[in-house]
């Protein structure tokens, strides 16, 4: 709600200036979003007559005038507006004149004649952007007057963020009430007479859907003279509301609009067709709006209507063929109440937002619609003449909203707040309101007045009582509740936890979109379904990611763009699997995922350089797998993935169920998806990792351990993974340790085998180990590998 | 030879040993078993009884005399030996130590982990939810009724009319007021969802809120653990000031401004008193309980805390932004 200061004062004039005003509102809750001048800087502008005005001699689209500024001489001006002419009151930058732009007026010649000034459009003294030619002013504007006074320019405009329950704040009229309640200020409301009927002339008016609309006021204005020109006091206060002057039928409605926040139509007259019906809309009946579009309605829309057909959008749109334009002479003027709900988001879903809908949706005073359309009538007889006839109201008293009585009791008030605020304050702040209130003892009993329409509850009357006690003089305290400890289950991991992890081994933490361009993802995940926006900012965020890699490699191509090569990112959040068993049909698994790309050690003085690969990315798989104390229960599978290389991918499982992934991104993906060489990702569920083994402590064994290598020789082809699973099942006794420390292939060792190089520990927890038993443990292993495997012992 | 030319020449030739080999030399030939100070001692039996003692105790002087500098000269050069190894030993200490890379945690994660644990030490307990919700969870529930104004400021990217990206964290306070009823307290922090995109809004940003429902919550102490956390969050004692507003869900409600050094309000939170349609849509009795509630942009606090101007910075995830936080 934009509004200018000067007219609010005219209502109510507290003594605070500008700043201090802005300021008393915004802690009222009528947040001032900006304060601006009306007008940009100008000086030495003054109303000015063009007494003579000539043909240039040596220019065809140029005039030359006189014109009287109140100087003793007049000002020999040249122009170039075509509407200038003799006899015009107009705006003169005197020589001298500063305009928007630091633009100085000096002495000039133009094309010979000399130029003592200039008569200023409204574009160049910077109060809109109209280029139409010069300012044209009323004939009564007083010669010699300074312009900024004579249109009061010296004004601001306050703009006003309202919240959607304060819709009675949608007019001057309630917001001066606000400032006359917050300053115990008596408010001046303009004079607003019944206009007496000058003839019979009216419309029956039926109200076919009472619930949506239950008041209707219409009245028919006769020989009305839509090309008169609005008054410059009234244009001017639209447009320090924001509002552009179209012709004075619709700058009266809007005005009307500003000024009491009550929206208005009027219809061409002789466009109506017998009798005015507020009915639903049938299911696709078609409306030509104003704006020249034609719309296909459903059965909860509320239409104006004749006899014959659909007129306007109830309380949101007027329509083309109805409407009022420079030739319409007779006018029907509609004061109506609309139900919220039979209004509310039906602008929306046809993309229109209108000065009414925003209104009617909110809520407008269910008894204010008299005095608006009596407002209405009186100025547009002032400016357009014509006759009114008499309004004729229909109305349907059980749907209309009944007035309010709410109850605040004493206690409610104390608990919700917390603090005690005097019964004669709370009395005194509810009647400033103007409330009507009635006090019991413990309660504060309260009539709504009907401008109010968004108090109906107590906890309405709580709010009011503070906000205008002041929240600011609501002391702070600090709560009280009882000590219980929060559980804490220590088996539980926190995803911190593994960030934390992979953080300390060097991934940056990143944050990605939880849309991603469905062109990647189709790429990667080939036969994942994923939900899709709608209604997205961008196609290539219209995608709902399947898994977090999207993302991670976007984050690696960007950087990668700006020369940064070495790039370890992770990140944790959902994927979003549709799933007709989940709720709302789709699966929201927590993830945890990480890509590397670029070199796994960097370039240094004192270590070789070299790049990430499979095994850098799957140490720190295994990095978070060991914080759930059972590592050994998620096994490594070979397993392609059409997002990975054939060669260099595996899946996790845990107890026999997938839960993850690890591998290099296919290489066949790379350029396409902007990355620059190879990238390893990783990816798991983090349901299935959070879960910890709390640990059992086992007595450490004081005898020596006995170390045994072999090198066994085994086809290329055999998963190094079974052969160690192989040993750690074949049931040795008192093996304690058993790691694969070489792998060797090459002189010495036949081509399609491969030298596995493993050492076993072996320890007993009692006693020393005999060499008998560790020779028959080595043996055990050694025949197991051999018929198993066809492995051989490397001499 | 003389006993003292004996020991006067070991002396000289332990002396003259540079390595403990040479120095070993010189002891075999001086007291090894057929060393010249041991062949004196295979000469006292040409002594007669009387001269015997005297004479032994000479030699045996001589010998303890030789040893003690074989001794010494032994100290000597073993500390030579290590001085010369450790000088060989010696690094240039201002050459870069081996570098492995240590990453660090996205600044709107740090923001979140320290609201977590200023609440969390007052018993708020950390709750999660979906981010594809029903219209329940994130509207009717909020008493947020179809067709409400307050939808349309929403910017919801909806899937279909029921269901949507979660615009606000506050489908979570339900899910838990769902479950159990007061005391309650909890803060729910996670990724929402606006359409909306320009210089100061991104379609994704964090929010964290928190309730607290019990049988004495009330405004002031709403007041009270708000102007703690800011002050605590900014660590300094900021100026705040609650200013009326409006949220369907709470009532009354407030937005917290904190003045800026550049003494501009700029609002950094929204909160109120619970509404009673929300806790009626719970099941929670609003007349026995009451509560608070409130929200707060992370990215928004982090801006302000650590001087970041472009939110898009956040989602870009360029690595040197990232690592200005590790």
């Amino acid at each position: 709600m934009k509004f200018s200061e000067k007219w609010l004062r005219s209502w109510v004039n507290p003594a605070l200036d500008q700043v201090a005003l802005a300021e008393q509102l915004s802690m009222a809750g009528l947040e001032v979003d900006d304060v601006t001048p009306v007008a940009e800087t100008f000086s030495k502008v003054v109303v000015g007559e063009v007494t003579k005005c000539w043909q240039h001699p040596d220019a065809d689209k140029l005039q030359v005038t006189e014109v009287n500024i109140g100087a003793d001489e007049p000002a020999t001006i040249v122009c170039g507006a075509p509407n200038c002419r003799q006899g015009l009151k107009v705006a003169v930058a005197t020589v001298g004149a500063v305009l928007p732009g630091d633009f100085k007026i000096k002495k000039a010649k133009l094309r010979g004649q000399p130029s003592h000034g200039m008569l200023c459009s409204s574009s160049e003294l910077g109060l809109n952007d109209d280029h139409d030619g010069i300012i044209e002013l009323p004939e009564d504007a007083p010669v010699g007057m300074d312009y900024r006074e004579y249109l009061e320019l010296n004004d601001v405009t306050f703009d006003v963020d309202l919240t959607p329950n304060r819709a009675d704040c949608l007019g001057l009229r309630g917001i001066a009430r606000e400032v006359g309640v917050l300053n115990r200020l008596p408010v001046t409301e303009p004079e607003i007479n019944n206009v007496t009927a000058e003839h019979e002339q009216q419309r029956e008016i039926v109200l076919d859907a009472p619930q949506a609309c239950p008041r209707y006021l219409g009245r028919v204005v006769t020989n009305v003279n839509v090309k008169a020109e609005s008054p410059l006091w009234l244009t001017e206060r639209l447009r320090r509301s924001g509002v552009r002057s179209i012709d004075p039928v619709v700058d009266v409605t809007n005005y009307v609009l500003l000024e009491l926040g009550h929206p208005m139509h009027a219809f061409d007259n002789d466009k109506l067709e017998g009798a005015v019906h507020v009915r639903m809309a049938k299911a696709d009946e078609k409306l030509t709006l104003l704006d020249g579009n034609e719309v296909t309605l459903q059965d909860d829309i509320l239409v104006i209507a004749d006899e014959k057909k659909a007129l306007a959008m109830a309380g949101v749109f007027g329509g083309e063929d109805s409407g009022v334009t420079t030739e319409s002479q007779n006018i029907f003027l509609e004061s109506a109440f609309f139900a919220p709900d039979a209004i509310a988001g039906r602008a929306r879903r046809f993309g229109l937002h209108t000065d009414a809908s925003h209104r009617y949706e909110r809520g407008v005073d269910p008894e204010l619609q008299r005095t608006a359309m009596e407002r209405a009538t009186q100025l547009m007889i002032e400016i357009c003449g014509g006759e009114p006839g008499p309004v004729v109201e229909a109305k349907d008293q059980g749907y209309l909203p009944q007035p309010q009585q709410v109850t605040l009791r004493k206690q409610r008030l104390e608990k919700m707040l917390g603090i005690t605020i005097a019964d004669s304050d709370v009395t005194e702040i509810l009647q400033r309101l103007g409330f009507s209130v009635n006090e019991d003892g413990d309660s504060w009993h309260v009539s709504v007045p009907t401008f109010r329409f968004d108090i109906s509850i107590e906890e309405d009357l709580i709010e009011e009582v503070a906000r205008i006690y002041g929240y600011h003089r609501i002391q702070a305290a600090a709560p009280a509740a009882q000590l219980r400890m929060v559980p804490r289950r220590e088996a539980s991991l926190s995803a911190s936890k593994f960030k934390n992890l992979l953080v300390d081994r060097g991934f940056q933490e990143a944050i990605t979109y939880s849309f991603v361009d469905p062109k990647h993802q189709a790429l990667m995940f080939d036969d994942a379904a994923a939900l899709t926006l709608p209604f997205p900012i961008s196609v290539e965020m219209s995608s709902m990611r399947v898994s977090l890699w999207p993302g991670l490699i976007g984050a690696v191509a960007h950087n990668q763009k700006r020369q940064q090569q070495s790039l370890a990112f992770c990140e944790t959040g959902l994927r979003f699997l549709p799933d007709e068993n989940a709720e709302n049909g789709v699966l929201q698994q927590a993830m945890i995922a990480g890509i590397r790309a670029g070199k796994a050690v960097a370039e240094q003085w004192n270590e070789a350089e070299r790049a990430i690969d499979f095994f850098d990315v799957k140490g720190d798989v295994e990095a978070l797998l060991a914080l759930t104390g059972e590592a050994e229960k998620y096994t490594f599978v070979a397993d392609s993935h059409p997002s990975l290389h054939p060669g260099q991918s595996a899946a996790i499982f845990k107890d026999g169920k997938r839960v993850g992934y690890v591998g290099a991104v296919h290489p066949q993906f790379e350029k396409k998806l902007g990355l620059n060489g190879r990238a390893y990702v990783f990816e798991l569920e983090l349901a299935a990792i959070q879960q910890r083994q709390l640990p059992q402590a086992e007595p450490i064994s004081r005898f020596p351990s006995i170390r045994r290598d072999l090198a066994i020789v085994v086809p290329t082809q055999l998963a190094a993974g079974e052969v160690l699973n192989a040993i750690e099942n074949v049931g040795v006794n008192h093996l304690v340790g058993l790691n694969l420390f070489d792998v060797y292939e090459g002189t010495g060792v036949a081509d399609g085998y491969r030298s596995l190089a493993i050492s076993l520990t072996l320890q007993h927890p009692e006693r020393t180990l005999e060499d008998q038993e560790i020779n028959t443990a080595v043996k055990t292993v050694v025949n197991m590998l051999t018929n198993e495997f066809g492995a051989t012992l490397r001499e | 030879m003389e006993l003292n030319d004996i020991v006067a020449k070991a002396e000289a030739a332990v002396a003259a040993a540079t390595s403990p080999q040479e120095l070993d030399a010189v002891r075999v030939e001086y007291m090894g078993k057929k060393g010249l100070l041991t062949e004196q001692l295979k000469s006292l039996g040409k002594l007669s009884a009387e001269e015997r003692p005297a004479a032994g105790q000479a030699i045996n002087q001589a010998k303890q005399q030789v040893q003690q500098a074989i001794n010494a000269r032994n100290d000597e050069l073993k500390q030579a030996q290590l001085a010369e190894k450790l000088a060989a030993e010696r690094v240039d200490v201002t050459l870069p130590g081996r570098q492995s890379a240590v990453g660090g945690l996205h600044p709107v994660t740090q923001t979140i982990q320290r609201i977590e644990r200023f609440f969390g030490d007052l018993g708020f307990r950390v709750e999660e939810g979906p981010e594809v919700e029903d219209d329940f969870h994130n509207f009717d529930a909020l008493n947020i009724p179809a067709n409400h104004p307050a939808r349309a400021d929403h910017d919801t990217f909806y899937f279909t009319p029921k269901t949507m990206l979660r615009t606000q964290t506050s489908g979570v306070q339900i899910r838990t007021m769902e479950r159990e009823q007061p005391p309650l307290r909890i803060i729910s922090p996670g990724r929402v969802y606006r359409n909306d995109y320009d210089q100061t809004h991104t379609p994704m940003f964090h929010q964290v809120e928190g309730l607290m429902v019990d049988t004495d919550v009330s405004f002031t102490q709403l007041k009270g653990i708000l102007e703690d956390f800011l002050v605590n969050f900014f660590e300094e004692s900021l100026e705040v000031r609650f200013r009326p507003s409006y949220f369907p869900f709470t009532e009354p409600s407030a937005e917290v401004d904190v003045r800026r050094k550049d003494g501009q309000w700029l609002e950094v939170l929204g909160c109120g008193m619970v509404h009673p349609k929300v806790l009626a849509a719970v099941g929670i009795d609003s007349e026995k309980y009451t509560g608070f509630a409130f929200g707060m942009g992370v990215e928004r606090l982090t801006m302000l805390r650590y001087g970041v101007n472009d939110l898009r910075a956040f989602f870009e995830n360029d690595v040197r932004f990232l690592k200005q936080f590790n």
